[in-house]
């Protein structure tokens, strides 16, 4: 096809660029907005800056490797997240409820939320694209396996994989098992592993480079 | 620009309750995706933020979008549908109309009286059939299907490959 002709971009998940209309009608309502005294340019200004670069999946490998380090905490994680995330001197005012579902020898968790977009993401960030995209949303409950593959991860037959499905009230985050050869390392050394997929439960956590 | 919906619409079955749904391809993984693409999308999500829980509580954010006509729903990237849930509320809250905006709502409490749960971690129950007019948070795939109550407002499941979703009772019959 030539390049010439206007090429409508359809790709699923790959982003189109947004039409001016759509970018025009935000900028119009924050305006609006403003005029009226409902918020200010600067409250604008500090939220991005505060999703872009205060929150995000290191507060929640941070959760992980404490839970990787500390049994007590890996228990009261288990049984209150809430509590327990709080216990790092996190924010979790705007957590709803937090459900921590762990991986073990033989049980693999993944969340999923089929109805719109919920996510811990005050301890993981904004939840990335596909996540929020029709193919995870509609294919996670039906067949997580295969989803599991597309993100390089193939489990055994003998593993039970467990979905969760979140709501606005109820969120999860997968506690991944701790990779093997990582006894000595530290509780910040173990968070540099902690990946995001891994704590939506389709990835799991780095393996540390063999040691001589 | 896309028609706006009927805004006191109610959808039923609405194109967002996706489990299951065949057809939508692939999952496309955008690698090193930055938080928003644009400049614009930082800014839907902040009036959101300044918003909700002020003039709009999250059930009525949900509805919204859910009333999307749905082609509009399947064409629109995220933030646009948020972009519209919140010109939507803002609009039928009358805080875009002329003249001082209204004053922000208390936020919505739950009732703290609730009576005692019909079920209790262990029960086999079922999920009702059922096609409720307005906004439902149980998902089409899940509707018939039979289970076990893994908590009331917890967590720990059992059983190969489950699916574990959150219910009010309200959807749930006992099997006996």
């Amino acid at each position: 096809m030539s390049s010439g002709h206007d090429h409508h971009d359809h790709d699923h998940g790959h982003r189109p660029e947004p039409p001016s209309d759509v970018e025009a009608r935000a900028l119009a309502l924050e305006s609006l907005l403003i005029e009226k005294g409902i918020l200010t340019s600067e409250q604008v200004d500090g939220i991005i800056r505060t999703f872009e670069q205060d929150i995000g999946p290191m507060l929640g490998a941070r959760v992980v490797a404490r839970a990787w380090v500390d049994p007590d905490f890996r228990r009261r994680l288990i049984e209150d997240a809430n509590a327990a995330v709080g216990e790092l001197g996190l924010n979790t005012t705007n957590l709803a409820r937090l459900s921590v579902v762990a991986n073990e020898p033989g049980v693999h968790n993944m969340i999923v939320c089929t109805l719109c977009s919920c996510y811990p993401w005050m301890i993981l960030g904004l939840p990335p694209t596909w996540y929020k995209s029709p193919p995870y949303r509609s294919r996670a409950v039906r067949e997580p396996r295969v989803v599991l593959e597309e993100f390089g991860v193939v489990m055994s037959e003998d593993v039970e994989i467990r979905v969760w499905d979140s709501s606005a009230d109820l969120r999860y985050m997968v506690l991944p098992e701790r990779p093997s050869g990582t006894d000595g390392m530290t509780e910040a050394e173990l968070a540099g592993l902690v990946t995001r997929d891994s704590m939506i439960g389709v990835g799991l956590p780095h393996v540390p480079a063999a040691r001589a | 620009m896309v028609n706006k919906p009927d805004l006191h619409s109610l959808v039923v079955n609405g194109i967002h309750d996706m489990g299951g749904m065949h057809g939508f391809g692939p999952i496309v993984i955008e690698t090193n995706e930055p938080v928003f693409h644009a400049k614009w999308e930082g800014k839907v999500r902040a009036i959101f933020s300044e918003t909700v829980g002020r003039y709009y509580n999250l059930d009525e954010f949900r509805h919204v979008i859910e009333r999307m006509e749905p082609a509009a729903y399947l064409e629109a990237v995220h933030y646009e549908r948020w972009l519209h849930a919140v010109e939507t509320l803002l609009d039928e809250k009358g805080v875009l109309a002329a003249g001082a905006a209204p004053a922000p709502q208390a936020p919505h409490k739950r009732p703290a009286n609730l009576p005692a749960p019909r079920f209790k971690a262990g029960d086999r129950v079922i999920a009702r059939n059922m096609h409720p007019e307005g906004h439902t948070r149980l998902p089409r795939y899940a509707r018939g299907k039979s289970g076990v109550v893994t908590s009331v407002w917890g967590a720990e499941a059992s059983g190969r490959d489950s699916v574990s979703v959150d219910l009010w009772e309200s959807y749930l019959e006992a099997v006996r």
